[in-house]
């Protein structure tokens, strides 16, 4: 069997085993954020680590994608599938328009230009309180279909950790397409997979779109599961919050990012005990994987272990 | 009708004319050789051609189309491909993904196909892998064919990269010193595998420095100097040209 699909049952199996282990609801509840964390790392992880390129905006997508889904059904009463597409598609349309000339920039540039993004998109929901509720956010409504309605960690849980391993599949998929070698390629030369025919500027376009809209999508999933949004929730730190869970994880590593994700997301709760020094102890851990694993967990246990992906 | 007419073609980078008023044209089915000094605007005539650089004036013609102007993608689905002096290898893939890479434009692109894992996508994918592994045979890769990129040496690169550009089934290749760097044994070896490129019917234009191979392969040769065309005509016109013998030897030779 290939390593992928191995892998693949694996992240399965573990979400499985998951609900029936957890002692509490709380560990319940923590299994949820950091499955819905691993999906937005995923499409992250598409931009930065395959295609190379860097967003320090990202949470300004889940802001857009988390206050459709309260906004609209709220004020418009529109059915919150109907607002969770919507709210993709606005991102969508969004992430487009500002594509084109962003991605003239690189690097430190490009990384400027697209926390000025994240930014705006968190001044603008802060600002618009008639409709957003401003600094003290607002409720949103439960997630249904047909009567029936997602209430219940339980119920949660199961949608979540579905949507994770068909995120998971369908990253594995793309890598190994033309699609995702001729992301990675410009990745690794720009000039290589431009003279070979890759059209560069339209890859880094669609692969932008591509994991904006994965980020609102999984911004609404987030706002109806907790029932609340607030601005903290699209602001800058929750960009690096994600962009650390890539690195930390592995770039260009689907695997990489599940554990960074995972990681991440339980390392505050685990912190807590130190009680006004857990950002210093969060810093020193990162600082550490840094200096000790700078390509990531996942990719270098992998080398050290002489396996691939 | 020759296959590429460049006309009057030159470039400016601020002050300096890396390439001014050159003309010449490229038959269809030979080995047409660039040679001069170091500096002498060899590779950036490449990349004015390939669409890398754009032109400050003259123009480029590839079966009486203009392409002056077009990008390097546009180029390669008109059938153009290149090499690199300087390695332009993805590190981050494997060495057959490399090869794949250059088939990109042959290949179904679409993004929700993929993600989904359609059938014909991976079949087609399939094939693709043996026929990537071929190539890699064909330039004397056939080592490395499980091989990551960024574990293979300079001269096994060097192949890496006219592999990827095969893949693009080219009608005309630009290769930019493919044995700049290499020991004798491999020269030689590169010296063969252009002239199996060249039989198998793809235009080569080769940019290289080691003369016995330039005149040992060249149906004709341009020399340029200081941006400048000092001579063009077969090997043993340009060897017998006294400005040629001047540029490489001195004024006094």
């Amino acid at each position: 069997m290939k390593t992928t699909t191995k892998g693949i049952l694996i992240v399965a199996l573990i979400l499985a085993i998951v609900p029936f282990v957890s002692p509490n609801s709380y560990y319940t509840d923590l299994a949820i954020r950091m499955a819905i964390n691993a999906v937005i790392v995923l499409g992250l992880n598409l931009l930065i680590g395959f295609a190379g390129q860097i967003s320090l905006g990202h949470a300004g997508f889940l802001g857009i994608g988390a206050y459709a889904s309260a906004v609209l059904p709220t004020h418009f009463g529109w059915h919150p599938l109907l607002a969770m597409g919507a709210g993709a598609l606005a991102t969508g349309i969004l992430a487009a328009l500002v594509a084109r000339p962003i991605f003239k920039l690189k690097g430190h540039y490009l990384a400027m230009a697209t926390l000025g993004l994240g930014i705006i998109i968190n001044i603008a929901l802060r600002n618009e309180a008639q409709w957003t509720g401003g600094p003290d956010g607002m409720p949103v409504p439960a997630m249904g279909l047909f009567g029936f309605e997602l209430s219940s960690d339980k119920q949660w849980y199961w949608v979540v950790a579905a949507l994770l391993v068909i995120s998971v599949w369908a990253s594995l998929n793309l890598i190994d397409s033309p699609f995702g070698r001729a992301l990675r390629a410009l990745h690794g030369s720009e000039v290589a997979s431009q003279v070979v025919g890759v059209d560069v500027a339209r890859y880094k376009v669609i692969v932008f779109v591509m994991s904006a809209m994965f980020a609102s999508l999984m911004g609404s999933v987030t706002a109806h599961y907790i029932g609340f949004v607030s601005p903290n929730f699209a602001d800058f730190f929750h960009s690096i919050e994600l962009v650390t869970m890539v690195v930390v994880g592995g770039m260009a590593s689907v695997f990489g990012s599940l554990v960074g994700a995972v990681l991440l997301t339980a390392l505050p709760q685990a912190l807590a005990t130190f009680e006004g020094w857990e950002t210093v102890v969060f810093g020193a851990i990162l600082m550490g994987f840094m200096i000790f694993l700078p390509k990531g967990i996942v990719p270098t246990l992998a080398a050290k272990f002489g396996k691939g992906e | 009708m020759s296959m590429l007419e460049v006309k009057d073609l030159s470039i400016h980078f601020g002050g300096v004319k890396a390439v001014q008023n050159v003309t010449f044209n490229i038959d269809s089915g030979i080995v047409y050789s660039v040679i001069g000094p170091n500096g002498a605007g060899k590779t950036t005539l490449f990349n004015l051609i390939t669409g890398v650089y754009k032109p400050t004036t003259g123009e480029i013609k590839l079966d009486g189309e203009a392409i002056h102007g077009k990008s390097p993608n546009e180029l390669a689905r008109r059938g153009v491909a290149r090499t690199f002096q300087n390695l332009q290898i993805c590190m981050n893939m494997s060495a057959i993904e490399n090869v794949m890479v250059g088939a990109h434009l042959r290949l179904d692109r679409n993004l929700f196909k993929a993600a989904l894992r359609f059938p014909t996508l991976r079949k087609r994918d399939a094939e693709l892998r043996e026929e990537a592994a071929e190539l890699m045979r064909f330039v004397g890769l056939e080592k490395y064919i499980e091989t990551r990129a960024d574990a293979m040496s300079y001269g096994a690169l060097k192949r890496l990269e006219i592999s990827r550009a095969l893949a693009m089934k080219p009608r005309l290749i630009f290769l930019d010193e493919p044995a700049a760097g290499l020991n004798p044994k491999e020269t030689i070896e590169v010296d063969h595998l252009v002239r199996k490129i060249a039989d198998s019917g793809v235009t080569v234009v080769l940019v290289e420095h080691d003369m016995k191979m330039v005149m040992n392969l060249s149906d004709r040769i341009l020399v340029l100097d200081y941006g400048k065309k000092l001579a063009e005509g077969t090997g043993e016109e340009v060897r017998k040209n006294p400005d040629v013998i001047a540029a490489y030897l001195g004024a006094h030779a």
